[in-house]
């Protein structure tokens, strides 16, 4: 998964991260991570806890040093010019990074001047984010009092005083409820449609699904897959269907039933008399299943139609687990 | 330029914190009033400075020095905080100095020792200590302790970053003030120390702007006649030069490396 460097202006590219390595102590962080982001669209970072979503978002942002490989940022070398990157980059984390004493609107202003805003511009930059992000009504109160949605969106305006070519966003809605999280992807579909270029990570399908591009999918430091959501969704499955029977010795009729309607691999847990499919059309198939189970007398005691887990896309992206200790003959 | 103005702005955002918790303003009062009423009052009353003057007026100076050096023990606790909290990363991520951060704490801290300075002179007074020198030497006295106050608070501020857990910081700072206030000429004359003694107070940091600054108030001195003794002024200036040369530059390395 080399990234060709050849022919790539600084036009079309954000982001560019090429073999990106880091180790802290005896723990690799990044272990030759790839990526190239083009101006304009929005990428997904997707990977569980520990994959090093975190860690490249700190590296490309300039907050960490990194041990081997290249980034670049709206044109500029992380390494060597860390303070064009910044002029460049806004960044919003996994935990609100505003000042939880001052209020929203101290805030705002003191970040606006920080980045070179004449008092009154960074005082009315400030007015308009607060009406913008719906915090007005709470503008002089101290951050520290905020919700956590309120937060996540003052957290957000900071990163926009002044607009950024690229902005990051660390796992911008873990933690948020429904409503906040909506609010937020409006938000960031906003900024998109006024061009900036944006690399998000996120632990959810769902959050990539809806406002990504193309989908990176990060473990044990490297990108393992990559694609446009709908590519990636294709490789996964779709929803799968899960049935209990209440007799052990009920698990392989069941298995064989599921697998003769859907046509596809069936796994089995006996165990747990547990089978599990992925399905396209789930109720046809609940449907189709449930009265062949029955006219085979078979006792079903729970069903279930889901969505595939994060848990089960990476078995499938990946051949192992997401939370698995065991790396070897992991074949990327 | 732009290290100023950025140390500017972040010394606004750490005086309005003070102003959003104005409890904590009681606090800049508590330890010089405690101070010159304890040392100043308890002590000054019970012991005579032989030859001549009253020990109160040998002993106010020493404080004065003291409540500097204690001071940074806030700045340090202050950074430490600070360092903890997420606002740091994106400090960090804008375009700003890599030492407005720093500076701005140094900055806000010295607003803190004026007021703190105020309340020494004022307290002083009412415990019988005066100026004798005129109110020029009595400001430049004040500019001594004021300079040696922003070198500590670079010390601070280093060891803040060193020591980057708030709860912890306070612990660390009194055993490093204390020795240095008790081997110094605070209290007493180095020369009634034994001779290896009396040689590191007389060298001790403090010990300069004790001297220069007794010297200039006016105050009764420990009239020694060692090179340090005789060089107060000038050692007043470089010590606290010195010390903010190394601890500065150290202290925005350190606080560069944050999070790596």
């Amino acid at each position: 998964m080399a990234v060709t460097l050849g022919g790539m202006t600084d036009e079309t590219t954000a982001v560019l991260a090429d073999g990106l390595r880091k180790r802290y102590g005896p723990t690799t962080a990044l272990d030759g991570f790839d990526l190239v982001v083009p101006a304009g669209t929005v990428c997904g970072v997707l990977g569980p806890n520990g994959a090093g979503k975190t860690t490249a978002v700190r590296i490309l942002t300039t907050l960490l040093r990194f041990d081997g490989g290249r980034a670049r940022v709206a044109g500029h070398d992380v390494a060597t010019r860390p303070q064009r990157v910044r002029e460049a980059i806004g960044l919003t984390g996994q935990y609100a990074a505003v000042d939880e004493v001052l209020s929203g609107r101290q805030n705002l202003v003191l970040f606006g001047r920080l980045r070179r805003l004449p008092a009154r511009a960074a005082r009315r930059r400030a007015d308009e984010l607060l009406d913008r992000f719906g915090l007005a009504p709470v503008a002089d109160r101290s951050a520290g009092t905020y919700s956590g949605g309120m937060r996540r969106r003052l957290d957000l305006a900071a990163s926009l005083v002044v607009p950024p070519r690229v902005l990051f966003l660390d796992e911008p809605t873990t933690g948020l409820d429904p409503r906040s999280r909506n609010g937020l992807w409006t938000a960031v579909r906003d900024l998109v449609a006024d061009g900036t270029t944006v690399l998000l990570t996120t632990q959810y399908l769902q959050e990539a699904d809806q406002l990504a591009d193309r989908v990176c999918v990060v473990d044990a430091g490297r990108v393992v897959a990559e694609g446009t959501p709908d590519q990636l969704k294709a490789r996964i499955g779709a929803d799968r269907v899960e049935l209990v029977v209440r007799r052990s010795a009920d698990v392989p009729v069941a298995a064989a039933v599921l697998e003769r309607i859907t046509g596809a691999a069936v796994r089995v847990d006996g165990e747990l008399r547990r089978v599990q499919a992925p399905v396209t059309d789930r109720i046809a198939v609940l449907t189709a299943v449930l009265r062949a189970l029955s006219d085979a007398g078979i006792a079903v005691e729970d069903v279930l139609v889901r969505r595939p887990t994060l848990d089960e896309a990476f078995l499938l992206l990946t051949g192992h687990r997401a939370e698995s200790d065991d790396r070897a003959g992991v074949a990327v | 330029m732009t290290a100023l103005t950025d140390g500017w702005l972040m010394a606004g955002r750490n005086l309005r914190h003070v102003v959003r918790s104005p409890e904590e303003i009681v606090l800049y009062f508590s330890l010089p009033i405690m101070f010159v009423l304890v040392f100043g009052y308890v002590f000054g009353s019970g012991m005579a400075v032989p030859g001549h003057g009253s020990y109160r007026e040998f002993l106010l100076p020493g404080v004065f020095v003291m409540t500097m050096l204690y001071g940074l023990g806030a700045t340090a606790s202050a950074i430490a905080v600070d360092a903890g909290r997420g606002v740091v990363d994106r400090f960090r991520s804008l375009p700003m100095a890599r030492s407005a951060l720093l500076s701005g704490r140094a900055g806000a801290d010295l607003v803190r020792a004026c007021l703190e300075m105020a309340t020494l002179v004022v307290c002083g007074l009412l415990v019988g200590w005066r100026w004798r020198e005129g109110v020029v030497a009595a400001l430049a006295a004040v500019a001594l302790l004021l300079l040696l106050r922003v070198a500590l608070t670079w010390v601070g501020v280093l060891l803040g970053l060193l020591v980057p857990n708030p709860d912890t910081v306070g612990v660390v700072v009194f055993p490093l003030a204390f020795p240095l206030t008790a081997l110094s000429n605070v209290f007493v004359a180095p020369e009634l120390m034994p001779e290896w003694l009396g040689a590191v107070a007389a060298w001790n940091p403090l010990s300069a702007t004790v001297a220069a600054v007794r010297d200039l108030f006016g105050n009764p001195g420990v009239g020694a006649d060692s090179w340090p003794a005789r060089h107060a002024l000038l050692l007043a200036i470089a010590w606290p030069l010195a010390l903010m040369a190394v601890a500065a530059p150290a202290a925005v390395r350190r606080y560069q490396r944050l999070g790596r």
